[in-house]
């Protein structure tokens, strides 16, 4: 360690922290702690489907074959594009190359819009087929009820990820702004860290997303 | 640091270590902060204890004469959201815990103080929340919020209550994680896991219990929202949902919630009872261990709440054989605070007057707890007067005891007074007595068959109603006293000195009130917890 | 210290996320039963994996505790999921 690295470091040692790697382990810690919150949550999201879909397994059925199947997988593949640009924005701050670590940063940003314009567009595309739950559902099938349904926790689930995506959105822009603005280096990058673990973890929701909303009742039309 | 002024008045504490209103709203420091919820839990104890009096004085006579059937279903709605959402709930982690928890490891602050203060934050949000919710009619779907009653019947300001419990959520799950990662990382070298007060064993319990199970009410009561708000069908039978399915969210976090409010008392109580006892805690691995036991074990039994809602039967012999199991950690908790206190020098001073009294309510709460994890019993007592009783020697005279005791055993290190021992003890001889008369009617109430939640009942049962009223004034007598003391002693109690008590335990070996950041310099820790046989067996204060 | 991974460690893991990626979505087209939504997750549970030891360096979190963490947020949805699944699997009404 350089001795301006290490004067950098002491500058970014909180007060109640004997060093900076007891510090940076309570960071991530405290982020995976966090995390799990996360997965508690979306597990309330996760258990009425399961619940519902034992119960309702025809209309489940019936709802899976209404989503946009393309949108839904290109999403998928852009969501794990955009974990790999994250990742190598962490790799980067690590070796030091804030330039490298700007780029990846922006990349991911913009492999986040591109997926909620897509989602937009999947939105819209249910908007007009009259598939948005509320008095003008209209769905001429069996159990239109229990379909209702399946749209109502289809728009819920990917609302909370959407919002998670948005919120991604924005913490990736500030490590962006205090990159550029030179708060991070190879000794000191907790956030940018942290930030990258709540990115993948959006990733994971949807990496069962993608399954459950789409692919189950996919099959009956192909 | 003043060390060498340290025997003059003028020495600096965290509390005259600045002046004003910004140095107490913008503070980090844990000990600052858990005094900003003392104040806050302790004026929201008072809402919702007023709430319990206008109930309990309706109920003197059979007929609705003081408010009529809708203005009483608000008031026992908003005496339980109020009461365990915005007193039980955070009364010992915040306060207690919040002060202690950085002490009791040798750290100078918890692992992250900002999000501390901002978890302050939300909860007065949330509770600003609750209290306009109040002032502008208030909700009536009890504390449960059970659809589709509150999603598709009640007129009145649901989505605003549980908007205000869903922020006090998020205030909860980050104190939950500050305390994880505080116990995970922060401890002073030498301070091991083997050596942690059970305090921080209990706290360490109920953080996991915060983390994991909050999430998943704050999700239930988003998607009650949005049933409620745009018609959409997730619970509500009308509309293709299953009500049930709510039950079971709304329980996976609501039952382990009550161990949330009892855990940290187990916590209080572990620390008082060794030390009046003057003897080393008796089995200190198995009332450690009897905590994570809790934790898990908690979280199989929710459905115990469901037994008569049209639940599977199979499943309910599952859930009703886990809640017999979740009595084996709380048993053993009892048995080794009572063979604690065995052939121990027992000095009856407050905080143990209190403690003890936990013991004795605890234990009757809990087995008739068993009463009520027996399939066949409780399909008898559901709904009746036998569930309030129960519940409230769970939480009133086990959690709020242990949280007077506690405050009791710690007032002294938090203001550097001691308060005024023969007051003390009237008060908890008072709310002793007063919690009895007002709860154990109530068990004979419900066993003889009235229910609960109604302001009106059939003459017969009018004698225990007026005895259980007559209690409750009694009980409030007992809670307004400490009020009155802690405050004067304030100005007018002696000097507590650092440690009052003789007691072991880090957070005594500094001064009292503590520096800013707690230590001189951080400790380091030699000695196992509770050495109560190397240090005197005399209590210095107590006579 | 944190581990520094090497960039190739991650293309590798991209690519093999996006080849299962194509793979449970051309598996949706083949009508396997009761299998299908079986397989479909089994697939995800395999790209969660990934993401978790990989991208988020479940793998190389030098704190013990930490994987403690893990863990028990997975462990603590499957008890949300299965004990009320026992509920709904055992009605006899329905």
């Amino acid at each position: 360690m350089s001795d301006s690295s290490e004067a950098l470091a002491t500058h970014e040692l909180r007060h109640h922290f004997e060093n900076m790697e007891q510090q940076r382990g309570a960071s991530s810690m405290g982020m995976w702690v966090f995390l799990i919150t996360e997965i508690m949550f979306f597990g309330g999201m996760f258990m009425a489907y399961l619940a519902y879909r034992y119960e309702y397994f025809l209309a489940w059925q019936e709802g899976s074959q209404h989503m946009n199947f393309w949108i839904g997988t290109v999403n998928t593949a852009v969501l794990i594009c955009s974990s790999l640009t994250m990742v190598l924005a962490v790799l980067a701050i690590q070796q030091g190359r804030r330039r490298l670590t700007s780029i990846m940063l922006a990349v991911t940003i913009c492999f986040a819009i591109a997926f909620m314009v897509l989602k937009g567009m999947e939105y819209h595309e249910h908007w007009l087929a009259h598939e948005f739950p509320g008095p003008a559902f209209h769905f001429a099938g069996i159990d239109p009820r229990h379909v209702e349904m399946f749209f109502v926790l289809y728009f819920v689930m990917t609302g909370f990820h959407a919002l998670h995506v948005l919120i991604g959105i924005g913490l990736v822009s500030t490590m962006l702004y205090m990159n550029e603005r030179g708060h991070f280096s190879a000794d000191y990058h907790n956030p940018i860290e942290n930030t990258g673990l709540y990115w993948h973890f959006v990733d994971l929701i949807w990496i069962y997303l993608y399954p459950l909303l789409y692919l189950i009742g996919h099959h009956h039309v192909g | 640091m003043a060390t060498a002024s340290a025997i003059t008045a003028e020495r600096e504490h965290y509390l005259n270590a600045d002046y004003g209103f910004r140095s107490w709203l913008l503070t980090t420091d844990h000990k600052r902060i858990a005094l900003l919820y003392l104040i806050t839990i302790t004026f929201f104890f008072f809402v919702g204890g007023f709430f319990a009096l206008l109930i309990r004085l309706e109920l003197l006579t059979p007929q609705g004469d003081l408010v009529q059937a809708d203005t009483y279903n608000k008031l026992f709605s908003m005496h339980g959201q109020v009461m365990i959402f915005f007193f039980l709930l955070p009364a010992v982690p915040a306060v207690l815990g919040n002060f202690l928890v950085p002490m009791m490891i040798g750290a100078k602050d918890l692992a992250f103080p900002r999000i501390n203060l901002l978890s302050w934050y939300l909860f007065i949000i949330g509770g600003g929340l609750m209290l306009y919710t109040m002032l502008t009619g208030g909700v009536d779907t009890g504390w449960t919020f059970y659809v589709p009653l509150s999603t598709a019947y009640l007129g009145t300001h649901v989505v605003l209550a549980a908007v205000s419990i869903f922020i006090a959520g998020f205030s909860s799950i980050l104190t939950g994680l500050n305390f994880i990662v505080t116990i995970h990382r922060m401890r002073a070298p030498g301070m091991t896991w083997g050596r942690m007060p059970l305090f921080l064993w209990s706290n360490y319990a109920t953080s996991i219990i915060q983390v994991l199970g909050t999430p998943v009410l704050a999700i239930t009561l988003a998607l009650v929202g949005l049933e409620r708000m745009f018609h959409l069908g997730v619970f509500n039978p009308q509309l293709g949902g299953d009500p049930l399915l709510f039950q079971h969210l709304f329980w996976f976090y609501s039952h382990p919630a009550v161990y949330i409010m009892i855990l940290p008392g187990m916590g209080v109580v572990s620390e008082i009872i060794p030390c009046f006892s003057r003897k080393r805690v008796f089995g200190y691995e198995f009332v450690a261990l009897a905590s994570i036991g809790i934790a898990v074990l908690g979280f199989l039994v929710w459905a115990h709440h469901m037994f008569v809602a049209g639940i599977s039967v199979y499943s309910a012999m599952v859930f009703s054989f886990f809640s017999y199991l979740v009595a084996v950690p709380s048993a053993i908790k009892v048995f080794n605070w009572t063979a604690t206190m065995y052939k121990g020098k027992i000095y009856y001073s407050t905080p143990m007057l209190y403690a003890m009294g936990f013991i004795g309510l605890f234990t009757m709460g809990g087995m008739t707890g068993l009463f009520l994890a027996s399939l066949g019993v409780d399909v008898h007592v559901t709904d009746t007067y036998f569930i309030v009783a129960h519940f409230h020697y769970i939480m009133v005279g086990g959690m709020v005891m242990a949280y007077l005791a506690g405050m009791h055993f710690w007032w002294p290190k938090i203001t550097g007074r001691m308060y005024p021992e023969s007051w003390g003890k009237l008060a908890a001889m008072t709310i002793f007595i007063g919690f009895n008369l007002t709860f154990f009617p109530q068990f004979i109430l419900g066993w003889t068959g009235m229910p609960r939640r109604y302001h009106a009942y059939t003459p017969e049962f009018q004698v225990l109603n007026v005895l259980s009223t007559a209690g409750s004034t009694v009980l409030a007598v007992g809670y307004l006293l400490p009020m009155v003391y802690f405050l004067w002693s304030l100005r007018y109690g002696k000097e507590a000195g650092d440690n009052p008590w003789g007691a072991a335990g880090l957070e005594w070996k500094t001064a009292s009130p503590p520096p800013t950041y707690n230590f001189e310099e951080t400790p380091v820790v030699t000695w196992e917890a509770y050495n109560y046989d190397d240090l005197p067996k005399e209590v210095p204060v107590v006579g | 210290m944190e581990k520094v991974i090497s960039a190739k460690l991650y293309f590798t893991v991209w690519a093999i996320l996006m080849c299962l990626t194509a793979a449970t979505a051309a598996l949706s087209y083949v009508n396997m039963g009761a299998l299908s939504p079986v397989v479909a997750l089994l697939i995800a549970t395999v790209k969660g994996s990934l993401v978790v030891l990989f991208f988020m360096h479940a793998k190389y979190i030098d704190v013990k505790t930490t994987v403690l963490v893990i863990v028990a947020g997975f462990f603590w949805l499957s008890i949300l999921l299965l004990m009320t699944m026992t509920d709904y699997i055992t009605r006899a009404w329905s």
